[in-house]
């Protein structure tokens, strides 16, 4: 039993790799499209408000799955066609940044108004205001909901190996026909998951804690 | 190469998918049925008075929220048989659907579960009422209204996982139009359609989910 799983455990592990390295780039995309979404929903000129409100409902409203195979299928035909992993990543990305969006948007409303009126009498200007005063403070009430979407990524990742990227899940399903070691595979491969689930929620915690810790000693100061 | 809708292609699988998307129903609704169930009894199993039940439940739960749903169908699908259960693949699939909301559900009832105030346990206790009773006719009724629309919001996630299930080729909407995609060469128009179909949907089920809240929060907002 252990001599087997140590001979599945170098493959997996590639495939690990290859998650966590989408996890990280989808990560980056998520966030940015989410920032420009928010800001453009509640803050934008009416076209882009618009545009915003479009691009989050739609990637709210179809399924994960259902984007990534649109990006990889149709989106050739427009005359772009994206490396698999670069699909993956923008499919992923757009998808959690969607959501990630609204969470932005509420930890922004979430700021007392009284801020926004301070900024204005101190001369501040709107984006001014918005970077320096409301973002770092609406920052700390969204650590847990992203920490949340983080782990949703996580999970979302296991749907490239649906096009042949050769992620955790998809060495799963591999090994799978060529060992047949069925349990001892699906297990590993859940605990593997399970474990970096567990390490986003310890970072995403200790993130939390230091950035909480350095507010408040700013408001006492 | 040129961009083109086919009108004509889009017609003919038009019924095909049609018939595909009632199997996307049907694994949604008793998907989210036993997620519905099964969310309670986790939630009330996360409430035992033995330690033991309580720290299982509590374990699963967080297992199966941690892990991709994709792994779980093909466990469902794949190692079960070796334990003797050999499920067919529809089955696993709303199976694992249903399991993996089941501890999305548990997490809501938890929180309607605990808004119940102390006192309503104390009242029944005071009224000689069973445990079962107290549950069934003073504590769910209360609880449950006003998480319909957590609730609900879980059905449209699970809604749009169901094209998941084409990983173990459940022939529901996302896979038929996979194979109609790859019959014909041309895959603009079925994926677009399948991603169309479920915009529709969810757009109507946020839609309802709104009202719900607007409807509950004036039938309910006094009380509270």
């Amino acid at each position: 039993m252990f001599a087997e799983i140590l001979e599945l455990l170098p493959e997996l592990l590639r495939g690990t790799l290859m998650t966590v390295e989408l996890t990280l780039c989808a990560a980056v995309v998520a966030i940015t499209a989410a920032l420009i979404a928010a800001v453009s929903k509640m803050y934008g000129p009416r076209p882009l408000r618009w545009l915003a409100i479009a691009y989050i409902e739609v990637f709210r409203g179809t399924s994960a799955l259902v984007q990534l195979f649109w990006l990889f299928f149709v989106l050739p035909y427009f005359g772009v066609t994206l490396e698999p992993f670069a699909v993956g990543v923008v499919a992923l990305g757009l998808n959690i940044g969607a959501y990630g969006a609204e969470v932005i948007r509420g930890s922004i409303l979430s700021i007392d108004k009284g801020q926004w009126e301070a900024a204005t009498a101190l001369n501040l200007g709107r984006m001014q205001t918005l970077r320096r005063i409301i973002l770092p403070q609406a920052f700390v009430a969204m650590i847990p909901p992203w920490g949340n979407l983080f782990i949703e990524l996580l999970k979302g990742t296991a749907l490239v190996s649906m096009i042949t990227l050769g992620d955790l899940a998809f060495k799963a399903q591999q090994l799978n026909q060529n060992t047949l070691r069925t349990l001892q595979i699906f297990s590993l491969v859940l605990i593997i998951y399970l474990c970096l689930s567990l390490l986003i929620t310890v970072l995403m915690r200790t993130l939390e804690h230091r950035v909480a810790r350095g507010l408040l000693r700013g408001r006492a100061g | 190469m040129q961009l083109e809708w086919d009108w004509n292609y889009t017609l003919d699988i038009l019924p095909v998918l049609g018939q595909a998307s009632l199997l996307t129903l049907k694994a949604t609704l008793l998907g989210f049925a036993l997620a519905a169930t099964l969310g309670l009894v986790f939630a009330l199993l996360r409430m035992s008075r033995l330690a033991p039940v309580r720290w299982s439940a509590t374990s699963l739960v967080e297992f199966i929220r941690s892990t991709p749903l994709l792994i779980q169908i093909f466990f469902l699908y794949y190692v079960m048989p070796e334990f003797g259960l050999t499920l067919d693949a529809m089955t696993a699939g709303i199976l694992a659907l249903g399991l993996h909301y089941a501890c999305y559900c548990a997490e809501v009832y938890r929180a309607g579960l605990d808004n119940i105030p102390k006192g309503q346990w104390e009242a029944a206790i005071a009224l000689n009422l069973s445990p079962y009773i107290t549950f069934r006719d003073i504590i769910i009724p209360q609880a449950i209204p006003p998480l319909v629309p957590a609730l609900g919001n879980y059905l449209v996630a699970l809604f749009k996982e169901t094209p998941l299930l084409s990983a173990i080729a459940v022939l529901e909407l996302m896979q038929t139009a996979k194979i109609l995609a790859s019959e014909s060469f041309q895959y603009t128009e079925p994926i677009t359609l399948v991603g169309l179909y479920f915009l529709f949907f969810s757009l109507i089920a946020a839609a309802l989910t709104r009202q719900l809240e607007a409807w509950l929060n004036t039938r309910h907002g006094g009380a509270r």
